[in-house]
């Protein structure tokens, strides 16, 4: 129990640092240490196989993927400049603000509607998977449509237009 | 008796969502706010886990399953269309691409 509060407060401190970087690396970094953190949350509410997903897909995959467009990019300290001019505070006190009113509602309505514990059992990887290929298989399809979409989009999207030289033109220039 | 409130979860995933969504308010820059997508992304998924863990179903993770295929997707694409913006515009200002022509 003490496992799960302790997860939950770098989950946050992690995300509040990574909200209020400057530098996109750092930002993130601290996602890195906010995606680990929400495993441990996972695992502690019985979900082990989820937590195994979460450090590969999200900490592993998404944000390498990140990293590698930024190195691409070839972002330098004008990049770290410029987010230091946009991020102002008289352009993150209004939405904060707002934001803040609506989650201290939430907190509320939640707390007011009682204290329920969860049991103390783990759900195993092989419940979910049978369930996963009995009753949501039609998901799996279309999830699998999905994935398909994605990477043809990628694809179309990143592809260079390849540059059009007429063959009279490349002769003169010789 | 090792027992967490499911309300704790729930409070956890509210505040997590509501740091995304700050971030994607207030960020101008496109990377950041897909990142922002991704924190928000993240905390639905951690809601619906702790859904699972109170009815003790399998829902709720193959649930966080889907989601997570999509965010997968949804950020492949994404990071095509930066790097296309980034080519065209030579920014990573989100305001710079209000304008659509072609």
């Amino acid at each position: 129990m003490i496992t799960f509060y302790i997860a939950a407060t770098v989950a946050v401190l992690a995300t509040i640092m990574v909200i209020t970087r400057y530098n996109m690396i750092h930002a993130l970094l601290y996602l890195v240490v906010s995606f680990l953190a929400i495993a441990i949350v996972f695992y502690v509410l019985g979900a082990p196989f989820m937590a195994a997903l979460e450090v590969i897909v999200y900490a592993g995959a998404i944000v390498v993927l990140i990293i590698f467009v930024i190195m691409m990019l070839n972002l330098k300290q004008e990049a770290v400049d410029q987010e230091r001019e946009w991020l102002t505070p008289n352009t993150y006190v209004g939405p904060a603000l707002l934001s803040i009113i609506l989650l201290a509602e939430l907190v509320y309505m939640i707390s007011t509607s009682g204290n329920t514990p969860i049991q103390d059992n783990v759900i195993e990887a092989n419940k979910v998977g049978y369930s996963l290929y009995t009753t949501y298989v039609i998901g799996v399809e279309l999830c699998g449509i999905l994935l398909m979409s994605g990477i043809v989009g990628a694809y179309h999207l990143g592809r260079q237009k390849k540059k059009v030289v007429h063959r009279f033109l490349e002769l003169k220039e010789e | 008796m090792n027992t967490i409130p499911v309300e704790a979860g729930l409070i956890l995933a509210g505040i997590l969502f509501m740091l995304g969504l700050i971030s994607v308010l207030v960020r101008r820059n496109i990377i950041f706010m897909l990142i922002s997508v991704e924190i928000m992304l993240n905390a639905a998924g951690l809601a619906f886990i702790t859904a699972g863990a109170k009815w003790m179903q399998a829902d709720g993770q193959i649930m966080f399953i889907f989601i997570l295929t999509m965010a997968a997707a949804e950020v492949s694409v994404g990071l095509a269309l930066i790097l296309q913006i980034y080519h065209q515009l030579k920014t990573l200002d989100g305001d710079a691409a209000n304008k659509m022509k072609g």
